[in-house]
């Protein structure tokens, strides 16, 4: 029969990160993190790597364990959380796209740095105009002898301000949305012509606009030494990305969730607490089924993240993401307006819940992208 | 999602639809496909085919007739059931009054009234909600006063589904007045043959007859019909509706309606509108969603785990989804949703209809399921339950 339950293994990566995010990661703690130098602490990112974290859902025969399914475990314990830490940047993306592109060479040196945590890989696929199509892509790769040249622009490249190294998705082939021609490669983020513009997200995160100017990177940084599959790669990437953000909603979710319904239980209006009325009950039970049917549908379709046939992938991953969109739309929305106003306040946490899951909206395709190809698959 | 079911149950549900194949009248399958409503001959024909195999209660108890089933043959069962459009089960005996017989009626009762539920001999009629006890049942007025042997009841239920059907009638009556409302309420099986017993039909918006008022006039019960203790009702009619629960919340209904929907689409050139994609995308993924809670709560069950706070919602979201897709349909189907036709979806209409030929039911199951929302307990009812006990507020 089909196995919801969490295994034994799934169960323990579950509790020790819902316990360091319970005992370890406060909101005062992670407020300072996101105003320092990094956006988030190196000493924490040491303690992921020692707690086997930054290989999940990377290959096993390099340092990784697990799929899809524990990469949601602890994405949904993270979200709980709202730690800032790159592990979807570094782990998730950039090395899953070395995992699933690289030749056995790069995936040793890059994976084995990722896993041990010393080194940071950020996933520069993204360009200003690309929207949320991976094979939109202007960056061209040019040949020269055995190396190439890179020159282009990617953008809101997620924790790129820290990366010590890109894996930048170029065009050596073909037109600007074609699936075809895109190569993959590993730039040094030092390397002469590359230039991050780190800043801020509006949800506590990093991100850089990266430039490339004239960069020349030597025949071994193109990853697996194909120079047309990439679009493919970074698709399954994405997608992969998109579960891993659908999980991690369903923590911010059930944060807000118990806020909202504990602030209504003490909270008092009117002379009663205000969870007495029915108005704002029949909300949060909307609230409570917006998460419920998310937890539901993730659970039974997380699995099918990792399927060989990539329609099957893209059919699950679409219905996840325009559910668990939707969902949190929802109860982001309606937690801070039942709290009122205290929840507009940068102070109180429900804020900043509601605006990391506003930014999972806008990220690895929204609601009427994750529709249309739904329909495309489905209908 | 392809879910691995033992090769046991792949068996299992190859048995069921060889036996759907064999033994469901397609003409009946085809009505349920297309939108169509069935006579009264189609659900007792189904249910005695299911009768003479064994299957037509497998959610009863073996000593009564049920089937020792797995949580996940149950499924298949109401799956491949669904999927192929054999009529719906009649919920009244089967899923109403037999689980509160078998439970706090005597041995006599259970002796009388179980085998010919099973057998689908007898059809049932639910008398619980009155002109002014709705969401607020417990304060229904009907009167049952002791007279002996019998009770003599008079007042007057609502809303009883398929009364003109019926041959008998389970009520809730207030024989007492004192204390709290529900503890004055006690749980009778009346024959609808009884004198004093007098049907009004109701004819709701989409021009059908399906609920009616039952009126009760000096109607003697004899005491022997009453479930368990007098003044003790209001604990079995809590018993029966939590008894409700555990079904498919109509995800086999409703996959029938999406594609019944894309072929209208196809038909109406919407298949390449994105506005209408977009709609008819999210219903699926709703639809889909749904589906993935049934399966939470048959893992929950196979694992022999209390289905937990997943179950309380089914209702709600089933509900909504069934109105969703009447409403698509609606969309979907345009202006030639217009015409008129009340029985279009009865047995034994065969006019040329207006319009296409799937248009005609359309309207009228739009109109007729906005009563899915109330009945049952109504959706804001079933938010308080949801609030108080699982919230806790």
């Amino acid at each position: 029969m089909l196995d919801l339950e969490l295994s034994e293994e799934q169960r323990l990566l579950k509790d020790s990160a819902d316990r360091f995010v319970a005992r370890d990661y406060a909101f005062e703690s992670r407020r300072e993190a996101v105003a320092g130098e990094d956006g988030f602490r190196r000493e924490v990112w040491r303690r992921f790597a020692s707690l086997g974290w930054l290989g999940v859902g990377l290959p096993e025969d390099f340092g990784g364990s697990g799929g899809a399914r524990e990469t949601a475990v602890l994405m949904e314990s993270l979200g709980r959380g709202l730690v800032v830490e790159p592990y979807l940047a570094c782990v998730v993306m950039a090395a899953k796209a070395v995992a699933l592109a690289g030749a056995d060479a790069q995936k040793e040196e890059l994976l084995g740095g990722v896993v041990s945590g010393d080194l940071l890989l950020s996933l520069a696929y993204a360009e200003p105009r690309s929207r949320y199509d991976p094979a939109h892509v202007e960056t061209r790769a040019e040949a020269a002898g055995d190396a190439w040249v890179l020159n282009g622009r990617k953008g809101l490249v997620l924790n790129g301000d820290t990366a010590d190294r890109f894996v930048v998705s170029a065009r050596a082939a073909g037109g600007v949305a074609d699936e075809d021609g895109v190569a993959l490669f590993v730039v040094d983020a030092g390397a002469d012509g590359v230039h991050a513009r780190g800043y801020p997200t509006n949800d506590g995160g990093r991100a850089a606009e990266v430039s490339l100017e004239n960069v020349a990177v030597a025949a071994d940084a193109l990853l697996g030494g194909d120079s047309t599959g990439g679009a493919r790669v970074v698709a399954e990437v994405v997608d992969r990305a998109a579960a891993a953000v659908c999980a991690e909603s369903l923590g911010l979710m059930a944060a807000l969730n118990d806020l909202t319904v504990d602030y209504a239980k003490t909270r008092e209006q009117f002379g009663q607490p205000i969870g007495k009325f029915q108005a704002l009950q029949h909300r949060m039970v909307d609230m409570f089924v917006a998460l419920e049917e998310s937890r539901s549908l993730t659970a039974v379709y997380m699995a099918d993240v990792d399927s060989a046939e990539a329609a099957e992938r893209q059919l699950a991953v679409s219905a996840m993401k325009a559910q668990c969109d939707k969902a949190g739309r929802a109860v982001g929305q309606e937690a801070i307006q039942l709290h009122g106003g205290i929840a507009m306040t940068d102070d109180y946490i429900a804020s900043h819940y509601f605006k990391r899951l506003s930014a999972i909206h806008r990220l690895f395709g929204d609601i009427d992208w994750h529709l249309e190809r739904y329909a495309r698959l489905a209908l | 999602m392809r879910i691995a079911f033992t090769p046991e149950e792949e068996a299992f549900r190859a048995e069921v639809r060889d036996f759907i194949e064999a033994e469901c009248d397609p003409a009946a399958r085809r009505r349920v496909n297309e939108g169509l409503g069935l006579a009264k001959e189609d659900y007792v024909a189904w249910h005695k085919a299911l009768a003479a195999k064994g299957w037509s209660c497998p959610h009863w108890p073996v000593e009564h007739g049920g089937r020792d089933w797995t949580p996940a043959q149950h499924y298949i069962f109401e799956e491949e059931t669904g999927d192929a459009g054999c009529p719906p089960p009649v919920p009244f005996g089967p899923e109403m009054v037999a689980p509160v017989v078998w439970t706090f009626g005597d041995d006599e009762q259970k002796a009388r009234h179980l085998p010919p539920i099973l057998s689908g001999d007898v059809w049932w009629a639910q008398g619980y909600s009155e002109p002014n006890a709705g969401s607020d049942l417990a304060s229904l007025k009907t009167k049952a006063v002791l007279d002996g042997d019998h009770y003599v009841v008079n007042g007057g239920k609502t809303w009883t589904t398929w009364a003109q059907f019926a041959d008998w009638i389970f009520l809730l009556a207030r024989t007492s007045s004192e204390g709290k409302r529900q503890e004055g309420i006690t749980f009778l099986l009346v024959d609808m043959t009884a004198p004093g017993i007098a049907l009004h039909p109701i004819v709701t918006m989409e021009g059908g007859h399906e609920v009616n008022q039952t009126i009760f006039e000096d109607v003697r019960v004899p005491v022997a019909n009453r479930i368990g203790e007098e003044n003790k009702g209001w604990t079995y009619a809590k018993f029966l509706l939590g008894y409700e629960r555990f079904n498919m919340a109509g995800v086999p209904a409703a996959k029938r309606q999406m594609r019944r929907l894309r072929r209208i689409a196809d038909d109406q050139g919407l298949a390449g509108d994105p506005r209408f994609r977009h709609r008819m995308a999210d219903a699926d993924i709703q639809i889909r969603t749904l589906e993935s809670t049934m399966l939470r709560l048959l893992a929950a069950a196979t694992a022999g785990k209390d289905p937990g706070a997943e179950a309380s919602y089914i209702k709600i979201r089933g509900t909504e989804i069934d109105q969703l897709m009447t409403e698509l349909a609606m969309e979907a189907v345009g202006p030639y949703t217009l015409p008129f036709a009340p029985n279009a979806g009865a047995e034994g209409w065969n006019e040329e209809p207006v319009g296409p030929d799937y248009a005609a039911p359309v309207a009228p199951t739009y109109f007729n399921t906005r009563k899915v929302t109330i009945y049952g307990g109504s959706n804001e009812i079933q938010k308080n339950i949801i609030a108080k006990h699982v919230l806790g507020l």
